[in-house]
């Protein structure tokens, strides 16, 4: 255990002090472990980003601890300041330790090893013998035999140091961290991602208001859209009907018909899961998809108010899917909360559910009210949700493809479904650099633990017979300071004899 | 199930009957205290010098190596008959991860037993890769045959390959973590001196040098995987990282061997903390593979059960 001093009391040297301490390698392991450590909860708790609606049922939930933890930040760990508290710190921890050792391994690439000690039996693992040849014969040779090693030589010893691309390779990576952070940084920044759903025969085109959520960089605003657009002209998605992975999907794959600016002519493209489509820096991906179910809403005259497809969100693997109709130019308005049922089946315990994926026996199972939507207040509503406070419920009923179920108010047909295809468009304007440094890190990574740091020594002394007295000694920057393998290789390609070489345990 | 599906089955079976068998003859190999050292027994004026049979455990271990090749090869063939049935990479959900892992764990501890005698960490790598099969042919099992779209992709074989020799370093190096652990422990209980079956480990200094071999070893080829799976990402779901739980705990295992080998040059810190953080590495890539996709809901879960 290193003993620190207490922190001295002047500002100055109390500044010192603290820099000394967050550039300690101790400073760093600790913050390392705190960084594993704030690390956690984000992988237990519902995060924000990728799921905003876990959050809100947790918190609903947790009346109490809900809003603690929302108020502290664990919903959104990755953004949290002691989250970026501890990541920074780290890296100026990194960047105050990492530029003193370049500049001490520059000058270290530009002098000679230091001298040779004055006694080498001291250290572990030294090999001696009796040589026949002179002095300068064998320092000579030991000059030959360390070949490549950056070599010191004096008068009756030599010294010689190899390994230096170790402690390249530790600056590289940790620099390389430095690039990486900002290589992330910059796509947090800049860049933008928004998620759509379009369905089968509609059409997308990049701007603003036609993403269904956004979240753009701290500086990036609309200018940065690029004007592609693209319509979804047909969606196929397969799901697997063998016993063992029943239900799960076999294929996915999204055709649309894509224009790089509203006056270029439109081009066929296929969309799938791990292959984007590239347009103009940003990255069209298909992510999800579901069922549109087409209804028909009619006033008790049988004028038509309302006759289009309705995005239903799966909410299980067999695409039980529920969705929201509303209807506000009804007298009174009217609304429906609906579910979308692709293979009906209906039990006491799960009630109306879909039991395959696969749209072989659809119905819509339907709630229908009426009164006022509430869309008046000013106040944006979700499209999947119905505000049924201030509504009167109508009825219930279930139809399948062309039926109709009439009311007092009027009548709703379900005529059909399409499909839906979720795309995230997303563009990061930092990805190259964060490739490019993370991979510069490995490569840096792969020299720092693969090279070895050595030290050599050759002694040569005159014996009273009139032959020489060599000693050859070592030490490691690691494996516990021992050098014995490059000692042996020494001693043996300077002839030294067998017996004196121990055996190697490697 | 067909004939594939069944040969695969059997050899994986047949490769467990073999570990089970090498598990025995190490544990017997450990059970027996190797006593290189003459003994001297004084007998009046003269001291009679014994020197003791070769210990029974040499030869327990030896049939131990013997019979963990084989079961590897056993294992081997089972693993690769699953991926021509499945025609794929035998890596597709959890049950197939485990069998290759399992191969990854056995090959690491096999491949290094070449190039230095490695009997004292049989039984560990024997244990855990028994468990590993154990829990893949009970609670894993599946024919899951084909691949759910987002893992049709060339990533999979390179970013999941990597992990799974990430597997088996990252366990080998917890075994020699912990025993070096145990010896130390004992060292410090008895002023220095083992007996027993710790006899056969070597020193605690040894171990230490070991694990931090093999963790050198693994923690680029982790930061291979992890950039991989990254690329992979960026390609299926438009962002090379999101801090989904499998991602954290990813990030997580990639900073705690990281921590491990600052505090391998921290003074102080290198001895037994170093290998408790090694441990705490291992424990979260097991937490990664188990808890992740087993307890929570992540993007990564399709892997199916
Ligand atoms: C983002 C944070 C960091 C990460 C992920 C990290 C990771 C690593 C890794 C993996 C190694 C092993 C390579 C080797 O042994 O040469 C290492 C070594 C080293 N790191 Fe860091 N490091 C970080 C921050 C720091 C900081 C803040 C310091 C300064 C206190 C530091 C100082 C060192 C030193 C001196 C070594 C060489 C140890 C030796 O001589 O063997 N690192 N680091």
């Amino acid at each position: 255990m290193v003993i620190t001093a207490p922190p001295p009391l002047s500002t100055g040297g109390f500044l010192r002090w603290s820099w000394r301490q967050l550039t300690s390698m101790r400073t760093s392991l600790i913050l390392l472990f705190a960084l594993a450590v704030v690390s956690i909860p984000g992988s237990i708790l519902p995060q924000r980003g990728t799921n905003p609606i876990l959050v809100d049922e947790w918190i609903e939930e947790a009346p109490t601890w809900g809003p603690i933890l929302d108020s502290l930040g664990f919903f959104d760990v990755y953004a949290a300041p002691w989250f970026a508290a501890v990541y920074l710190l780290l890296f100026i921890s990194l960047i105050g330790c990492v530029i003193p050792r370049a500049g001490v391994h520059w000058a270290a690439l530009r002098t000679q090893p230091p001298p040779a000690p004055r006694y080498l039996t001291r250290f572990p693992g030294t090999i001696e013998w009796a040589d026949p040849r002179s002095e300068s014969e064998v320092l000579a040779a030991a000059g030959e035999a360390l070949k490549g090693w950056r070599i010191r030589a004096e008068d009756g010893a030599l010294s010689a140091e190899r390994g230096y691309l170790k402690e390249t390779g530790n600056l590289i990576f940790h620099i390389a961290l430095v690039g990486v952070l900002i290589g992330v940084a910059l796509g947090g920044l800049f860049g933008w991602r928004g998620n759509v759903i379009v369905r089968e025969g509609n059409g997308f085109s990049n701007t603003l208001t036609q993403f269904d959520a956004w979240g753009g960089g701290r500086l990036t605003g609309d200018m940065a859209l690029a004007p592609f657009s693209f319509t979804l002209t047909d969606f196929r998605v397969e799901f697997s009907r063998e016993e063992a992975q029943r239900g799960s999907p076999t294929l996915f794959q999204a055709e649309v018909s894509y224009q790089e600016s509203p006056q270029a002519a439109p081009v066929r493209e296929v969309v799938e899961v791990n292959y984007p489509l590239e347009a103009d820096g940003a990255k069209v991906f298909l992510v999800g998809h579901g069922y549109a179910p087409h209804f028909i809403v009619r006033d008790a005259s049988g004028a038509v108010l309302f006759d289009d497809s309705v995005p239903f969100l799966p909410q299980d693997g067999s695409f039980t899917s529920t969705g929201v109709l509303k209807v506000p130019d009804a007298s009174p308005q009217l609304g429906f909360t609906a579910l979308f049922l692709p293979t009906t089946a209906v039990d006491d315990i799960r009630g109306p559910h879909s039991t395959f994926p696969e749209a072989d026996d659809p119905s819509v199972f339907l709630s229908a009210w009426k009164g006022d939507l509430g869309l008046d207040g000013g106040v944006p509503q979700s499209v999947y949700t119905l505000k049924t406070e201030g509504m009167e419920q109508i009825g219930l009923e279930a139809l399948v493809p062309g039926q109709t179920w009439e009311f007092p108010e009027g009548s709703i047909e379900f005529t059909g479904f399409d499909r839906w295809a979720s795309f995230q468009i997303a563009h990061d304007p930092g990805k190259e650099v964060t490739l490019i440094t993370a991979i510069l890190a490995m490569i840096g990574l792969i020299l720092t633990l693969s090279v070895r740091r050595r030290r050599i020594w050759v002694k040569v002394e005159k014996l009273p017979d009139g032959r020489t007295l060599v000693q050859v000694a070592g030490i490691a920057r690691e494996d516990g300071g021992h050098a014995t393998p490059e000692i042996a290789y020494t001693a043996r390609s300077l002839g030294a004899p067998a017996e004196v070489i121990p055996e190697e345990d490697e | 199930m067909n004939g594939l599906a069944e040969a695969s089955n059997a050899f994986i079976y047949a490769s467990m009957a073999a570990l089970t068998v090498a598990m025995v003859a190490f544990a017997i190999a450990f059970s027996g205290k190797r006593s290189a050292v003459p003994v001297v027994i004084p007998a009046g004026d003269v001291a009679l010098v014994e020197r003791p049979a070769p210990a029974p455990g040499r030869r327990a271990s030896n049939i131990g190596m013997s019979v963990t090749w084989l079961a590897t090869a056993l294992l081997f063939i089972g693993v690769v008959l699953r991926g021509l049935w499945a025609d794929r990479v035998p890596w597709g959900n959890m049950y197939e991860f485990s069998i290759t892992s399992a191969l990854g764990i056995l090959l690491v501890f096999l491949i290094w037993s070449t190039r230095r005698d490695l009997r004292w960490l049989g039984l560990f790598v024997v244990i855990t890769a028994l468990l590993t099969l154990g829990l893949a042919v009970t609670v894993l099992y599946t024919e899951a045959a084909q691949l759910v779209p987002a893992l049709k992709s060339y990533w999979l074989i390179i970013h999941v390959s990597a992990a799974i020799v990430c597997a088996g370093a990252f366990t080998v190096g917890a075994g020699t973590a912990s025993l070096s652990l145990i010896r130390s422990r004992v060292e410090s209980k008895n002023g220095g001196q083992v007996s027993g079956w710790l006899t056969n480990v070597p020193s605690t200094e040894r171990l230490r040098t070991l694990t931090n071999r093999v963790l050198a070893f693994a923690f680029p080829l982790w930061t291979f995987a992890v950039i991989a799976g990254a690329i992979w990402a960026e390609n299926a779901w438009g962002r090379y990282w999101g801090w989904d739980p499998k991602e954290t705990w990813a990030f997580i295992t990639w900073v705690l061997y990281a921590a491990y080998l600052h505090a391998r040059s921290t003074a102080g810190w290198r001895g037994n903390v170093a290998s408790w953080i090694a441990i705490l590495g291992w424990i979260s890539f097991l937490i990664n593979y188990f808890g992740v996709n087993i307890f929570v809901n992540s993007l990564h879960s399709y892997a199916g059960v």
